[in-house]
């Protein structure tokens, strides 16, 4: 975990669905970077860093994707590879960074 | 946060940024206190004080380069007729705020204000959990009006705001304390060190944590892990084992920066001083430019190698430590740390002999700062004041300059 992985929990890691709709909070913001992203939480005041462009693709795909794992593909991560980032997801949505979203239409 | 990085992040963050992920910004050099170990020299405020067009201006910069926030200080940044404007401003464009202040302006009105806002964040400065400690360093009465400020802050409902503290050789003694305040109040404490810079510079000796004082901070820290913030400013104790919570390491132009009041751009808010300051955000092409063409940024984040303590074995968890408190001691910036837990610092000040260190370039401090607990008197004048039924006006004296000296319609 990085230093400052925030600690509000919302979903314990354990329970992270991967085949259904994710969304980032409205109050995390995103921040691309050569190494990845930076994701700041506004409502904890503290700093994420996804060291994983890939990632950071998924993250992005999140919302108009209709589960987690249809994110993880359109955003190109491999089968293999698929568990790693769903783990990474749950990660965030552990610290409340990542909400459940709507179904789209 | 996942997949094995092909390089650490740490070497991303040396070799620096886009943009800053925070930055520090003293609005203002006016301070109604006179901390004897103030960092910026404030007390009076500049005449060339950034407007309030110009500090929009900043935001407006830093909500393109996608700073998450900003670190407002100052000085007193809340006598700034326009500091609530400039918050308002900011966290409307998306930059969240986090403000130090001494408590002063911090009515249960304001308060009510600030807890109604996630983007806003408060630190309030106490360097003692005792009037005495606090008192002795920020000036006679600031404790009482720090801890009206926390209540009026708890009382509004704001839930985790900063009680911040610098650590020093009188307060070491009172983490726990601190740590008690904190919780009675619902804020969360936060650390930080002491560094020989703008006033701090002259009471640096006496102030400093003293080495088994270090350790023993150290100890506390480790203890007590995320739950007590540090700023990332102890990473020179990371020495000792094993490595705080943070970067632990230098941002200096790398990851943050600082801005002044009239808007020169410094290395880091413990640098003011000629040789870290990389522009000004009024220069052509703003702080943008600053931040990404400045000769000095791009200096700071060539890899250094450690100089004098790459043969260290301690090198890779303290990094050499921090760059100010090298420079405002008089030591080589490719050196120990003055405060090396493994004692190279003390070896180095031995060294440097007699040799005066590098004084701030600035200095906002009151002219007649009132120090000591001594009260405030009158001061003698010899010009005549207006009696009614005496002389009219003052006597013309040999170096009144106004052409109309003397003219009675």
């Amino acid at each position: 975990m990085p230093p400052n992985a925030a600690t509000r929990p919302a979903t314990p890691p354990g329970v992270f669905d991967a085949d259904v709709a994710w969304a980032l909070h409205p109050g995390v913001a995103v921040r691309p970077e050569p190494f990845g992203a930076l994701l700041y939480d506004f409502r904890t005041r503290r700093l994420t860093f996804l060291k994983d462009r890939r990632l950071l693709d998924v993250v992005t795909a999140l919302g108009d994707q209709p589960s987690a794992l249809a994110a993880c593909r359109a955003a190109g991560v491999a089968p293999d590879d698929e568990a790693r980032y769903a783990a990474a997801l749950a990660r965030l949505a552990a610290a409340g960074m990542l909400v459940p979203g709507a179904e789209p239409a | 946060m996942s997949a094995a990085p092909a390089t650490r992040l740490v070497d991303h963050f040396e070799r620096g940024l886009d943009a800053p992920i925070c930055l520090t910004w003293e609005l203002t050099y006016a301070c109604n206190l006179s901390c004897v170990h103030c960092l910026s020299s404030s007390g009076r405020r500049d005449p060339r004080e950034l407007t309030t067009a110009q500090a929009e201006a900043v935001i407006d910069e830093l909500e393109r380069m996608q700073v998450f926030y900003v670190n407002i200080g100052g000085g007193e940044p809340t006598v700034r007729p326009d500091f609530w404007h400039l918050v308002d401003y900011a966290t409307e464009h998306h930059v969240g705020v986090k403000f130090s202040t001494n408590g002063v302006r911090i009515t249960p009105e304001v308060a009510r204000r600030l807890a109604g806002s996630d983007y806003v964040d408060v630190q309030i400065s106490l360097d003692g959990a005792t009037a005495a400690v606090n008192d002795a360093v920020r000036g006679p009465g600031s404790y009482d009006v720090a801890l009206r400020a926390m209540a009026h802050l708890r009382d509004a409902g704001f839930r985790g705001f900063k009680l911040s503290v610098v650590v020093t050789r009188q307060n070491v003694t009172q983490l726990d304390a601190f740590k008690a305040i904190a919780d009675a109040y619902g804020a969360q404490l936060r650390l930080t060190r002491l560094r020989p810079s703008g006033r701090g510079a002259d009471v640096w000796d006496e102030l400093h944590p003293l080495p088994e004082q270090q350790r023993g901070l150290y100890d506390w820290l480790v203890a007590h892990g995320a739950d007590v913030l540090t700023g990332d400013s102890f990473f020179h104790l990371a020495a000792y084992g094993d490595k705080l919570p943070g970067l632990n390491l230098c941002g200096a132009g790398r990851v943050v920066c600082l801005i002044d009041p009239v808007g020169d751009v410094y290395a880091c808010p413990f640098a003011i001083h000629e040789n870290f300051l990389a522009g000004n955000v009024l220069d052509a092409g703003g702080f943008t430019a600053v931040w990404r063409t400045s000769d000095l940024f791009a200096s700071l984040r060539e890899p250094s190698g450690g100089g004098a303590c790459a043969s260290c074995g301690h090198y890779d968890a303290c990094r050499g430590g921090c760059m100010a408190a090298k420079f405002f001691t008089g030591l080589p910036l490719d050196g120990p740390d003055p405060e090396c837990v493994r004692g190279f610092g003390a070896d180095s000040l031995l060294a440097r002999g007699d040799v005066a260190p590098p004084r701030p370039s600035l200095d906002h401090s009151h002219r007649t700062a009132p120090r000591g607990g001594r009260r405030p008197r009158p001061v003698p004048v010899a010009i005549g004041r207006f009696v009614p039924g005496g002389p009219a006006h003052r006597p013309v004296s040999a170096c009144e300059d106004s052409p109309l000296a003397g003219f009675v319609p």
